[in-house]
Order: structure tokens, then sequence, then C-alpha cells
């Protein structure tokens, strides 16, 4: 269309571009607080330019034995054992659903839709993951909540649906059973939109604190972003300080070391970006507009 | 259409619920680890809903106890919760703060999606896109330090740029007047650039051949977005936001939580029902009222998600959620 650079759309741009650096600028903000030595923040506050640069929070927390870098273990382990095990339940739900062959799949998929619409409320889940022994435990983290979305295994079944029927009665034929069919075709013809429902999954497993805050009173089992929910109190934290490093010489870093937190609780969001461009937005996309 | 794709079953009528187990199990034994997880953390909540209308007593522990031994009280734990002025203020403020984040973040996204629309730099749109819905991923958590950051009283920048401008820097952590505000606008740094994406998607499903027409005719940029564009994406932007006015009961804990915590001061302007709901059940343990309030949330949250789908299907009968 239009090829000329005309005065609109070099306004329209700007704006973008704020909007942009806006979405950016907090993040770097944080960034530099978080490497900023602790003088220079209690002198002038946080700053994207500080007086003196410190990584002392960062060796910190990789000290070890640190609470942060167990919490962070026991994020990346309930990440990767959730996702994967949600993908599998997901993936195996839908492809019944959308198994042709199953005459009772509509009142199944009426099963899965009532809680959407009609919750028990928080209370009630509460006293049945008690009951079913999810306290203070790691299936505590895993378990509830966030292994098995309804939204998400719609989602698959609708794309499981959109395969081509013709390909279930050849293999048919060609004397290929229901497990075969599903382990052989239609799983692997829906890798993409199971890895989107695994990023829905993987972000969801790896920001959740609700498990914690509401399951888990064992601080050895504290998933990070919990810990960093934690931090925000500042007695939690020196505590945490004093474990790592017995006394500490000069001040010690609260503030740069509760940012440093909050920056590496990012750093597997950004190692997986590109995917989550690629799978998560699509997703996302299909999810909520459909057709 | 059955007829077709069983040819080997042929015509078939009712088959009996076991036989069609029987003969698709495989399918309905992979399905079992979703149909038990649905039912454990779904179905097997519902008769804890009781203990709305019971005094809690601990020793009761299974649903059996629950029902037999229970102390029944009728309607006085809902009595109790709406006499007092929280019932009001919790509620109002859950509508509130959902009408202002649905508003605002709707306009916030159809401007960007339009206005990218507009743009022709591939490698720009691209950047900024990917820029744009970083903050989508973060936890509430991540953007409660972000916040800090910001409105710190001691060293957040805005107080900096405050006392750098001759004013005196504000105490945000204790000013209830201006989290409203403060929330709307962390709302929109989080999902408006995702939500733009969405709009951005139905856009480019618009046929081109409608804007070759106008251009030809004499149509400047402006008049096609708001001759074509806006009205032709208007039925996504109606659906969705029918689809979140259907959730207007059910605040996001998730994010007043994470952004206000146990801070009693900004309670008069962001406490919620969820919020209100989890410190009656995990601070304060009054399991039964927390149950009544809970349950007052999803009996009235379920009318307005069947009102809203309601009117969704009369008008957008492909837009509907059901």
């Amino acid at each position: 269309m239009n090829k000329k650079i005309s005065a609109g759309r070099v306004l329209i741009g700007l704006f973008i571009l704020l909007f942009a650096l806006i979405c950016l600028l907090p993040m770097i903000l944080t960034f530099m607080v978080s490497i900023t030595d602790e003088q220079s923040i209690l002198r002038s506050g946080y700053s994207f330019f500080p007086a003196k640069m410190s990584s002392y929070a960062y060796r910190l927390i990789f000290k070890g034995g640190s609470s942060v870098i167990r919490g962070y273990g026991i994020s990346i382990f309930v990440t990767v054992v959730g996702t994967l095990l949600a993908v599998f339940i997901t993936g195996a739900a839908a492809y019944t659903l959308a198994n042709k062959n199953v005459r009772y799949r509509g009142a199944l998929g009426l099963y899965f839709f009532i809680p959407m619409v009609f919750g028990a409320g928080i209370v009630p889940w509460y006293l049945v993951c008690t009951a079913l022994g999810l306290r203070n435990n790691i299936p505590a983290l895993i378990i509830p909540n966030l292994l098995f979305s309804t939204f998400n295994m719609f989602l698959v079944r609708n794309f499981m649906s959109g395969l081509p029927d013709s390909l279930r009665e050849s293999a048919t034929l060609d004397g290929a059973n229901d497990a075969v069919i599903a382990f052989k075709i239609y799983f692997p013809l829906s890798v993409p939109v199971l890895a989107t429902v695994g990023l829905f999954y993987g972000l969801g497993y790896w920001n959740d604190w609700w498990n914690a805050i509401m399951l888990v009173d064992n601080e050895m089992l504290f998933p990070v972003q919990y810990l960093l929910l934690q931090l925000k109190s500042q007695i939690s934290m020196l505590k945490d300080l004093q474990q790592i490093s017995g006394t500490i010489v000069g001040t010690p870093p609260a503030e740069s070391l509760k940012m440093a937190t909050a920056i590496i609780t990012v750093g597997p969001i950004v190692l997986l970006y590109p995917f989550l461009q690629k799978y998560y937005v699509k997703g996302l996309v299909v999810g909520s507009v459909k057709g | 259409m059955t007829k077709q794709q069983q040819p080997a079953q042929g015509k078939k009528k009712r088959v009996g619920f076991f036989k069609d187990v029987v003969q698709n199990r495989f399918s309905y034994l992979i399905a079992l680890p979703a149909i038990v997880y649905v039912f454990l953390f779904s179905y097997l909540c519902y008769p804890y809903m009781l203990l709305a209308f019971q005094r809690y007593d601990y020793t009761n522990n299974t649903i059996w106890d629950i029902i037999t031994k229970g102390k029944w009280c009728g309607f006085d734990n809902f009595k109790f919760f709406f006499a007092s002025q929280n019932a009001f203020r919790v509620t109002f403020n859950t509508i509130y703060l959902n009408l202002l984040f649905i508003i605002t973040g709707t306009i916030m996204s159809v401007l960007l999606a339009i206005f990218l629309n507009e743009l022709r730099s591939k490698w720009f749109v691209k950047t900024t896109q990917a820029v744009m819905l970083f903050p989508n991923y973060i936890s509430w958590i991540m953007v409660s330090y972000i916040l800090l950051s910001l409105f710190s009283t001691e060293y957040g920048l805005v107080n900096q740029a405050l006392r750098a401008l001759g004013f005196v820097s504000v105490n945000w952590y204790t000013d209830a007047g201006a989290w409203p505000a403060i929330l709307v606008i962390m709302r929109i740094w989080k999902g408006a650039g995702m939500n733009a994406i969405i709009f951005l998607a139905s856009i480019t499903s618009i046929d081109t051949t409608l804007y070759e027409a106008a251009s030809i005719d004499g149509a400047t940029r402006p008049q096609m977005a708001f001759r074509i564009t806006l009205p032709l994406i208007m039925p996504t932007v109606i659906i969705l936001t029918l689809l979140s006015l259907g959730k207007v009961m059910y605040g996001d804990f998730g994010m007043i939580y994470a952004l206000v915590g146990d801070n009693g001061m900004l309670y008069s302007t962001t406490d919620i029902i969820d919020t209100y709901v989890f410190r009656a059940l995990r601070q304060v343990g009054d399991i039964s009222q927390s149950t009544a309030i809970g349950m007052f949330q999803s009996v009235i949250g379920f009318f307005m998600v069947f009102g809203s789908n309601w009117i969704t299907r009369k008008f957008y009968p492909d837009g509907a959620l059901y």
C-alpha cells in the first residue's frame, strides 16, 4: 500500500516505541539496582546509572547454601516434572475427546466443562488437598491447581479434531489399533499445539506461588517465587544473609539482594524467549479468537 | 456422518456406556488421569460447600462426618459476612477494579493493535512486539519488585523525580487513593502487549481488498482505521469483553496479593473477595465463613458467566464459549 513515510506514521512509530520502552526500562532498572553498590543506593536511591557497581548481591546468592538457590532448584524440579506430566495428561484426554469412535465423548466433554463455569471456591479445594495429604511436600507443589487445565485440554482437542478423519480410517484399515493411532499418528502430528500448552504449563509452574502459600509451611520446600514474595519483608532476608555468611562485613546489601533475586527468577524466561515467541503467542491467539 | 467413519461397526443405535468403554478401552484408559484429576479437585470439592451452612468443627474430617455430624446453622455465616462492612467493600472493589481493568485494557490493546498494523517496518514491529510481550511472562511477584523500584518511598524513581521537581515525596504504600490507578497502570503494563497481539491477529485476517478499494476511492489511513479496521474487529473486541465481564466477580488474587500483600492501609481500595477469603482462611482460620463467602462469589459468578455467554451467543453465535 502506501510506501511513503508520512508524519502520522512517524508519530505512531514513536508511540509504539515509547510503549515498548515503558515495558523494557523498569526491567533494566531492576537489573541495574541489582548490580549497584549498597552504599550508592542508600545515598541516592535506585538509579539507571549507579555511582558504584557491585556484584556482591549475586556472589552472596551463588555462594551456596542460600535459600534462593535451593528454591531455584525446587522450582526447576517442579516445573520440569509438572510440565511433562501435565502435557501427557492433557494430550491423552484431548485424544479421547477428539476420537470420533468414542460415543460418550460429548458427555465426557460436559464432565470436564461443568467445573469451568461453577467452582466450589478455594476453601473446599484447600480441604480436599489437605484430605489427600497434599501438605508440606513436593507433590503439593506439583499436583493441585496446575497439573491439568481444562482450557488447555480443549485447545489440544480442537487441534486434534481438525486432523483429517482419513488418517484414522486408513490406519485402521492397515490394522493399527487405538494405541498405535494415538502414539504414532495423533501425538506426533500435534507436537506444535502440545509445545504451546507445554509452555503454558511451564510458565504456570515457574511463576506459581499459590500452591506454596496455601499448602506449604516448610521453608525448605519453598519455590523461588514464594521466597521472592517473602524477601520483601527485610527480616526473613537478614536471617538468610546471616545463615550464608555468618557475619557480614559492612552494610548488608539488602536492596540489591532483593533485586538480584528478582532478576534471577526471570532467567529461564529469557532462555526460553524464542520458543515463547513462536508457540505461546500463536496458541494464545488461537485460544482466544476461534476460527 | 458416523456411518461413513465407522464402516466396520455397521449401523449403530444406542450403545451402552460400558460397551463403549470396552470397545474403546485404550481411549478411556488414557483419559483416566484427567478424569480422576477433575473428579478429585473439582467434583469432590462440591460437598464441602455444605460447610457454608455449618459452624465448622475440625474433628469432622470426612464428607460423611460433615453431613451427619456437622452443626448446622442455616445462613448465619452469610448473615455475618453481609452484616459486616467488609462485604460491600470487597464486592465493590472486586467489580470496580475488574471493570477498570477491562475498559482501560481493551482500549489500550486495540489502540496498540491498530497502530502496529499501520507500521511498515517489519523488524521494528517484530522487535517492539517482542519487548511488549515480555511483561506478560513474568510473575506478579516480579512485577511487585518492579513496582517497588518505581514507587518505593525512599529509593523509588517516582519520588526521586518528585523531589527533583521540588515536590515532597509521597509515601505510595500508605496512600490507598492512588492504588486503583497504580493497579490499572501495572495491569496495562503487563497485559496490553499480549492482548494487542490477539487483536492484531484479527486485524490481519481482514480482507485486504477492502483497503485497496478504499484507497482507490481516496480514503486516508485514519479513515480506513475508523471505517474499516475498527468495525471489523469490533466482534472480537466485544466477545472478549463480554467473556471478561462474565468473570467480573473473580478478582485476580495473584496480582493483588503480590502487589499489595498484607498491607492493611491499602485495603479500603484494593481488598477484593479473593484476598479477603484468603485471609479469612489462612490467617484467621475461619473455615465456615470463608466457604460461605466463596460460595457467594461462585453463585453470582456462575450467573454472570452464563449471562455474558448468553448475550454473546445471541449477537455473535460463533464467538460464544459454549
